[in-house]
C-alpha cells in the first residue's frame, strides 16, 4: 500500500464557504429589486443591466489576462455584482455608451488599479456612478417614471425624483405640505412608485434582499441599521423642527438610494469596516452625511457621495478601532 | 425548557460534528510486538532515560526520569526488553529521543494494584497527592500534555476557588472523553474529588456540551452522590474545550490576556487526566494507557481503544478494520487542532486523543484566493483578534506590531482559517509568527 500521506497544517477541515458562493447570495438578494425593476422600468431595465453586466465582467477579463497577465478570476462573479449594483444605480433610459464607460471606469479604475478585488479603496459602483453623474449630469438624472413606458428605452417618459420635487419646492418657498400632491405617499414610496435609479425605487423588494443576506449570513444587521437609525432620527430632529421644509423620516428612508445603497453598497466587503464597533461608525457618518447633503447640499440625493467619503475613512476606522479582545485586562510579561 | 443554554460568548465555529465512534464503547486493543516510548511527551524539558539496552522492564515501571519543575516522568507501558535508544519519530515529524521495547509477556510492577474495585476514600494529605501524580507522569490529557501537578501546584499569593473538568470534546470526530464519562464515570468522579481535594476547593464544574446527553444525565445522576459536583451542560459551539472559553461559559469569568486561570482563581482539568489522577492516587498506576479514537469516514470500524502508550499508530488503525485504499491524510488528534502524520507508525503518546483518517478527495487544501474583507475570520475568533490583518502582518514579518496586536492571544483553534471563503492560510502565518513574536518577548525579559 502506498504510505504518502498529506501532510499540512491544521485545521484540516473547511466550512465550504468561498468568495463565489457569497458573491452569487448578493446577487440573489439582488433579484426582487431587479424583477420589480423590470415590472415598473419594462425594457430598459433589461438593457441597462444587461449592458452593464456584460461589459463589467468583459473588461475584468481583458484587464487581468492582458495587463495584469493572470488567469482571469471572472468566476468570482465580483464582477457580476458590480456590473448589476452599477445598473442599479443609473436611470434605465441610460444611453448604452455612457453605462459602458461607467463600467470601465468600475472595474478599470476604481477596481483594477488599485490591485483588484479586495484592494480597491472605494466601492467601484459608488465610483462610477458619480463619475457618470458629474460627466453626464443630464443624462444621469432624466429619471423614467415608472410604468409609463415600459416597452421604450432611450425615449422613456421621464419626471423628477421626490427628492428633486421637495429640493426644488423648498427653495422656491413652497412648503411640504403644499407639494403633497406631486409627491407619492409613503406606501407608494414602499412599492417604488416613483422616478429614480434602476434599482433602487422598490424599498420592499430591497428589503428582501436585506433578509436574504442576513439570513444566508452574507452580511451582519449593524452598516445598514446604523445608517436607517442615523437617518431616521436627524431627519426626524428637523423634521420635529419646522415640518414645513423639512421632509418626515420615513420619507426620507424610503425615498432615493437610501435603501439600495445601505443594503447592497454601503455593506460592501471590501470598502467597509472589519467589526461592529467600525461598523457602527461608518454607517453613523454615512447616515449624517447623507442627510447633511440632501438637506444643505446642491444634489437631492447625497448616499453615494456619503458612501464614497466613508469609504475613505475606513483604513482609519480600521486602523484605530479595535475588536473588543478576550481578556482585555493584559498581564504584562516582566 | 426557556433557559438558555451557557456557552462563550466572543466568536467560535460549529464544524459538522462527525461523532461516528460515539457508539463503539472502548475495547482493549492487544497489546502490540513493540512500543516506542518517547521522552518528550509533556510540554517543558524532556525526560532522562533511567535504562539502558538490554534492560529487562515491567509494565509501570519508570524509565525516564522528570529533569525539572516543568516536566513529566516516563513510564514502561509493557513488559519486555529495552532494544534500543535511538530517537523515533513522533506525530510532530521530528525524530526525537525515544526508548523502544521489545513486548514479552504482560508483567505489571507489584505496586501497582490493577484490580477492578473502585476505592473512593481519599486517605492522602493534598501534598501527597501533588506528589503522586508528579510521580505517575500525568500531564494533561486533553492534548496540552502540561504536567498535571504543576497546575496543581498553586503559586503563592493565588488561591483556587474553583475546578473545572473539561468534558466538552468540542473536536469533531473525537468521542474518547465521551465513552470515558459513561463508562468510567465513577472512577472520574472520585479522580475529580482527589484533585478538589488537592486544590482545596469546595466545588468542581463539569462542563459537557449537549450532543453527549447520555453522558449529561449519567454524570448528573452520579453527581448527587459526589459532593461539590455540578455537571453544566453547554450549547454545542467550538473552541469551547479550549480552556478560556470553557471558563468563560462556564463562569462568566474571563482570563486575563498573557494571564492563567489561575489568576482568577480557577483550574481547569480534562476528564481523562482526571481519570488518570484516580488511577494514579488510589491504585499507584502510572499513566501508562489512554482512551483513543480512531475514526474516519471511510474506517470500516470507527472505535475506541484502551491503547498503551508508545503503540504504533498503525496497530490501531489495523484494529479499526484497516487503512482505507482512497487514505490521502492521517491526523493524530482532531480534525481542527490535529497534526498530519507523514508516517503511520509513528506511536501513542500522552497527549494522542484521537486517529483521524481522512480521504484523499478531502486531504488537500484549496489554493489560497484573495482577501475579500469579508471580516468573517474577525467574527469567529473567539480571543477577539483580527487574523486578516495578523496575517498580512505575518507576510510582512511585523513582528513588533503583530505583539501589540495580541498575536500571543491566540490559541490556534483553527476557527479562522476554517471559516475563510477565499480559503487563506490564516493560522500558518499566525503560528509561524508567533514563534517570532515569542522570540522577540523571551530576548526583552533576558
Amino acid at each position: 500500500m502506498d504510505n504518502r500521506f498529506v501532510v499540512s497544517p491544521s485545521p484540516h477541515v473547511h466550512s465550504g464557504k468561498s468568495t463565489s458562493q457569497l458573491m452569487l447570495n448578493v446577487v440573489l438578494a439582488l433579484m426582487p429589486a431587479f424583477a420589480v425593476s423590470i415590472y415598473y422600468f419594462g425594457l430598459g431595465a433589461i438593457i441597462v443591466t444587461l449592458i452593464s453586466v456584460f461589459s463589467c465582467v468583459l473588461f475584468e477579463y481583458l484587464i487581468q489576462k492582458f495587463i495584469f497577465r493572470v488567469k482571469p478570476t471572472i468566476c468570482d462573479c465580483s464582477a457580476v455584482v458590480t456590473g448589476l449594483l452599477l445598473a442599479f444605480n443609473v436611470p434605465s433610459n441610460l444611453p448604452w455608451y455612457i453605462i459602458v464607460l461607467g463600467s470601465l471606469f468600475a472595474i478599470g479604475v476604481a477596481k483594477m488599479s488599485f490591485g483588484g478585488l479586495g484592494n480597491n479603496i472605494f466601492n467601484p459602483a459608488i465610483a462610477a456612478r458619480i463619475f457618470l453623474l458629474i460627466s453626464f449630469p443630464v443624462q444621469m438624472t432624466s429619471w423614467p417614471l415608472p410604468v409609463a413606458s415600459r416597452l421604450q428605452y432611450i425615449d422613456a417618459i421621464t419626471g423628477p425624483t421626490p427628492l428633486a420635487i421637495i429640493k426644488e419646492g423648498v427653495k422656491n418657498g413652497q412648503t411640504i405640505s403644499q407639494m403633497a400632491d406631486s409627491i407619492p405617499s409613503h406606501m407608494q414610496l414602499f412599492m417604488g412608485l416613483m422616478g429614480g435609479s434602476l434599482g433602487e425605487i422598490a424599498a420592499f423588494a430591497l428589503l428582501i434582499g436585506f433578509a436574504w443576506l442576513l439570513i444566508t449570513r452574507v452580511i451582519t444587521w449593524h452598516i445598514p441599521v446604523s445608517i436607517f437609525a442615523t437617518i431616521f432620527v436627524f431627519t426626524g430632529i428637523l423634521w420635529l423642527i419646522n415640518p414645513d421644509i423639512y421632509a418626515d423620516p420615513v420619507f426620507h428612508l424610503l425615498t432615493g438610494g437610501v435603501m439600495l445603497g445601505a443594503i447592497f453598497m454601503a455593506t460592501d466587503y471590501v470598502t467597509s469596516p472589519m467589526h461592529p464597533k467600525g461598523m457602527w461608525i461608518y454607517g453613523v457618518g454615512i447616515g449624517a452625511l447623507t442627510v447633511i447633503i440632501r438637506v444643505w447640499g446642491s444634489y437631492p440625493e447625497g448616499v453615494s457621495f456619503a458612501i464614497l467619503i466613508m469609504n475613505a475613512f475606513v483604513p482609519l476606522i480600521n486602523r484605530f478601532v479595535k475588536p473588543k479582545r478576550f481578556g482585555a485586562v493584559v498581564i504584562s510579561s516582566k | 425548557m426557556l433557559n438558555v443554554l451557557k456557552t462563550f460568548k466572543k466568536g467560535g465555529v460549529h464544524p459538522p460534528e462527525n461523532k461516528i465512534s460515539a457508539v463503539q464503547p472502548v475495547e482493549v486493543l492487544p497489546l502490540p510486538a513493540k512500543v516506542f516510548i518517547p521522552l518528550s511527551q509533556h510540554i517543558g524539558a524532556p525526560a532522562e532515560a533511567l535504562v539502558a539496552k538490554g534492560d529487562r522492564v515491567k509494565a509501570g515501571q519508570l524509565i525516564a526520569k522528570s529533569t525539572g519543575f516543568v516536566s513529566a516522568n516516563v513510564h514502561s507501558s509493557v513488559s519486555g526488553i529495552v532494544e534500543s535508544l535511538e530517537p523515533v519519530m513522533d506525530s510532530s515529524g521530528y525524530k526525537r529521543p525515544a526508548i523502544t521495547i521489545n513486548v514479552e509477556g504482560d508483567d505489571w510492577e507489584p505496586s501497582v494494584d490493577r484490580s477492578p474495585d473502585l476505592r473512593k476514600e481519599i486517605t492522602l494529605s493534598a501534598q501527597d497527592i501533588v506528589k503522586k501524580i508528579a510521580e505517575a507522569g500525568i500531564v494533561g490529557l486533553g492534548g496540552a500534555t502540561f504536567p498535571t501537578h504543576v497546575k496543581l501546584s498553586v503559586p503563592t499569593g493565588k488561591k483556587a476557588e474553583m475546578l473545572v473538568i473539561n468534558g466538552v470534546e468540542c473536536e469533531p470526530f473525537l468521542t474518547s472523553d465521551h465513552r470515558l464519562m459513561l463508562e468510567r464515570s465513577h472512577e472520574l468522579m472520585v479522580g475529580i474529588q482527589i484533585l478538589m481535594k488537592a486544590l482545596d476547593v469546595p466545588k468542581a464544574l463539569i462542563g459537557i456540551e449537549i450532543n453527549k446527553p447520555d453522558a449529561i444525565s449519567h454524570l448528573q445522576s452520579l453527581a448527587k452522590s459526589y459532593g461539590g459536583i455540578e455537571v453544566q451542560p453547554l450549547k454545542v459551539k467550538y473552541p469551547q474545550g479550549g480552556e478560556k472559553q470553557l471558563i468563560k461559559a462556564l463562569t462568566g469569568r474571563e482570563v486575563p490576556s498573557g494571564g492563567l486561570p489561575i489568576d482568577i482563581g480557577v483550574v481547569v482539568h480534562n476528564v481523562g487526566t482526571a481519570l488518570a489522577v484516580y488511577e494514579a492516587v488510589q491504585k499507584s498506576k502510572p499513566l501508562v494507557e489512554r482512551i483513543v479514537t480512531v475514526t474516519g469516514k471511510n474506517l470500516a470500524r470507527p472505535s475506541n481503544f484502551l491503547v498503551r502508550i508508545g503503540t504504533p499508530v498503525s496497530a490501531l488503525i489495523a484494529a479499526a478494520g484497516g487503512l482505507p485504499d482512497d487514505t490521502g491524510k492521517v491526523v493524530s488528534g482532531g480534525p481542527m487542532m490535529g497534526k498530519a502524520v507523514s508516517s503511520i507508525d509513528v506511536p501513542v503518546t500522552k497527549g494522542t486523543s484521537g486517529i483521524l483518517v481522512i480521504p484523499a478527495t478531502e486531504s488537500k487544501r484549496k489554493p489560497e484566493g484573495v482577501c475579500i474583507r469579508c471580516a468573517k475570520c474577525v467574527s469567529v475568533c473567539p480571543m477577539g483578534l483580527e487574523p486578516y490583518l495578523l496575517y498580512r502582518m505575518g507576510q510582512r514579518m511585523q513582528y513588533s506590531q503583530m505583539e501589540v496586536e495580541r498575536v500571543l492571544d491566540c490559541m490556534e483553534c483553527g476557527s479562522c482559517s476554517f471559516e475563510c471563503p477565499a480559503n487563506l492560510f490564516l493560522l500558518d502565518f499566525i503560528r509561524l509568527s508567533k514563534v517570532e513574536v515569542g522570540k522577540i518577548v523571551r530576548e526583552r525579559k533576558n
